[in-house]
């Protein structure tokens, strides 16, 4: 049987930095996977340079995008979950638990991926991994799917360790590109990709790695 | 979204005083502001669909711009405009984009919720 997958992710473009290019492999290994976006990202401050989307239309937007990214990963199974950007942590926690045991329920994944809460940055990113795995941590052990989490905070080392997967994703890297680059509206952000055309071998330096840690239920 | 002319938002604000609308008003200097650079103050702040009238409603400025809209209590202020919506004629879609194209404030005005 295929690998089962499941990525629970706040914004449309999450999965592409982090993780378009482990997710990818996997795809080439044969898993299914369901990425489940809780948001459609409605607050994000890009809207491409010139702006060509405005408030209004960004949700539109971004939901084709993602569409796209997902595409370029090899992403089965897209859900939106219809939350709102930047609420997360505000949401009724019961209401937000119970979407995602209703998604373990019907997709029963062997592996989950999604944000380490308290590590990452966005209070969206920290919201959505803090329901991840109270909502897993609530199941029996054996029943417990893996769950690989993606951390980027200043000093996050400090406090968790160093990741205990690597993934080497040179090979994926053209799904990679293709899925930060899906995200038209987002992407040109100077702090994220830089000012200058970047060489291979910057490339393969920046993007060629994904880091992961295994969530350690107490 | 185009650059701000002025003579047209002020028509489109002509057109919508003195009666109840939806406004979205929003500041914020990104999630990731202190993520980059711990020197910055990371704050954000909006209020979507809430309900407003206004008796009098202007903009001003040369660009980056201002918008005032004086309600029966109180005042809407918003600046640092930069851009509107051509297309859309029955809602104000306002926004100011920075230097490198990223949203720090919107005002938005619309009979229907947005």
């Amino acid at each position: 049987m295929n690998r089962r997958i499941l990525v629970i992710l706040p914004h449309p473009d999450d999965e592409a930095f982090g993780l378009s290019g482990a997710l990818a492999k996997h795809v080439d290994e044969g898993a299914q996977i369901t990425y489940a976006c809780l948001t459609l990202g409605e607050m994000g401050r890009n809207m491409g340079i010139p702006p060509f989307a405005n408030r209004v239309t960004l949700p539109a937007v971004r939901k084709k995008e993602l569409e796209k990214s997902c595409e370029a990963i090899g992403i089965q199974d897209l859900r939106l979950l219809g939350f709102h950007d930047k609420t997360i942590e505000f949401e009724d926690q019961e209401q937000l638990d119970g979407k995602i045991q209703a998604l373990l329920d019907e997709l029963q994944p062997e592996l989950v991926y999604t944000f380490y809460p308290g590590y990452s940055v966005h209070p969206d990113h920290d919201a959505t991994g803090a329901a991840v795995v109270r909502t897993i941590g609530r199941l029996p052990e054996a029943r417990r799917p893996a769950v690989r989490c993606i951390a980027f905070a200043n000093n996050h080392e400090q406090a968790i360790g160093k990741p205990d997967i690597v993934v080497d994703i040179t090979r994926f890297l053209e799904s990679k590109l293709a899925s930060i680059q899906a995200h038209r509206s987002q992407f040109q952000a100077a702090e994220l990709l830089g000012k200058n055309q970047l060489s291979d071998e910057e490339i393969r330096q920046r993007f060629g790695t994904e880091r992961f840690w295994t969530y350690r239920f107490a | 979204m185009q650059l701000i002319d002025p003579s047209i938002v002020q028509t489109r604000l002509d057109r919508l005083r003195d009666q109840e609308l939806y406004i979205h008003l929003e500041m914020t200097s990104g999630a990731y502001a202190a993520h980059y650079d711990s020197s910055k103050h990371p704050a954000a702040t909006f209020i979507t669909n809430a309900s407003v009238k206004y008796s009098q409603g202007s903009i001003s400025g040369e660009g980056p711009y201002r918008v005032g809209l004086k309600t029966a209590q109180g005042w809407v202020y918003s600046e640092g405009l930069t851009h509107y919506e051509e297309s859309e004629q029955e809602r104000l879609i306002l926004a100011g984009h920075d230097s490198q194209g990223k949203l720090v404030v919107a005002l938005q005005l619309g009979r229907e919720p947005f």
